[in-house]
């Protein structure tokens, strides 16, 4: 057993593990940036003062759509492509 | 009961930051695994034509000028050939590899657009500064798919091709119709709402 050729195959792995983590992070990262965008600016929320407003003011809530994105990548595109990842990973 | 040009800016906004995630997230993982599941091969293409053919409502209904309505059924036309091409060769119905070139092309159309559509100087106004941007931006990132047309499995073009959108999404949601930007205003431009 030659031990350089272990090291590089976990070199290999950690790298794997690396893209993993990052394809998870993207959907809750993005809501994030939505989250943070809405406390740094509130009156982009019209729902947060909705007397008055028209239907495009009330649907126009753009940090909201930030998390919406986020959420929608975080649920229904990462967990199925982390699998075939970690799937591809294992049979490498 | 027709949303304003910001609001629709924003709403493309959305589906851009969308397409540059799923983008990333394939790039990041490889074209390989990102087809496994069909259904996933489909959804950056389809994306992009589905954005193609929405640019025909804002094309028909906002009118400030000629040369806004040429621009916007510009992008309409190569927003729908790219998505159109990218769907037929994961079909397999096309096979070159030379109609990825229709990414690039769509990049460059659409950045020349925003540069020719837009009249006013680039510290007019917050919107006229973010048309002359984005053309630019877009302009300069039409590089990526170009390079990735000819090496398809190349990181930073892929990369730098999703982060594109990414980018592009976060100018759009910047736009507003009218507001300063860093401080000027022109005073021709009007007065700021909401």
């Amino acid at each position: 057993m030659n031990a350089e050729l272990a090291h590089q195959l976990e070199a290999k792995r950690a790298e794997r593990t690396w893209r993993v983590r990052v394809v998870w992070a993207l959907g809750p990262t993005t809501s994030l940036g939505g989250v943070v965008w809405a406390l740094v600016q509130p009156y982009r929320i019209t729902l947060l003062h909705p007397h008055g407003q028209g239907f495009w003011w009330l649907f126009s809530e753009p940090p909201l759509w930030v998390v919406l994105v986020g959420l929608v990548f975080g649920l229904l595109i990462a967990p199925g492509l982390i699998e075939d990842l970690e799937d591809a990973e294992r049979s490498r | 009961m027709q949303p304003k040009a910001e609001m629709v800016h924003w709403m493309f906004a959305t589906g851009f930051l969308f397409l540059g995630l799923c983008l990333f997230a394939e790039a990041l993982v490889g074209q390989e695994v990102w087809r496994r599941r069909r259904w996933r091969a489909y959804l950056w293409p389809g994306l992009a034509f589905g954005m193609g053919v929405l640019m025909w409502p804002v094309m028909t209904f906002f009118t400030n000028s000629a040369i806004h309505m040429l621009a916007h059924s510009a992008w309409a036309q190569v927003m729908m050939l790219a998505g159109a091409a990218e769907l037929g060769r994961v079909r397999g119905k096309l096979k070159s590899d030379l109609w990825l070139l229709t990414v690039p092309l769509a990049l460059v159309v659409s950045g020349t657009a925003f540069l020719v559509h837009e009249q006013n100087p680039w510290f007019f106004q917050r919107s006229a500064f973010l048309h002359h941007l984005i053309g630019w931006t877009v302009l300069g990132a039409s590089v990526f798919p170009l390079v990735r047309a000819f090496r398809t499995r190349s990181v930073v073009a892929n990369s730098g091709f999703a982060l594109t959108f990414v980018v592009l999404a976060i100018f759009l949601y910047c736009d507003r119709d009218l507001a300063p930007i860093f401080g000027h205003l022109s005073p021709v431009a009007g007065a700021p709402h909401r």
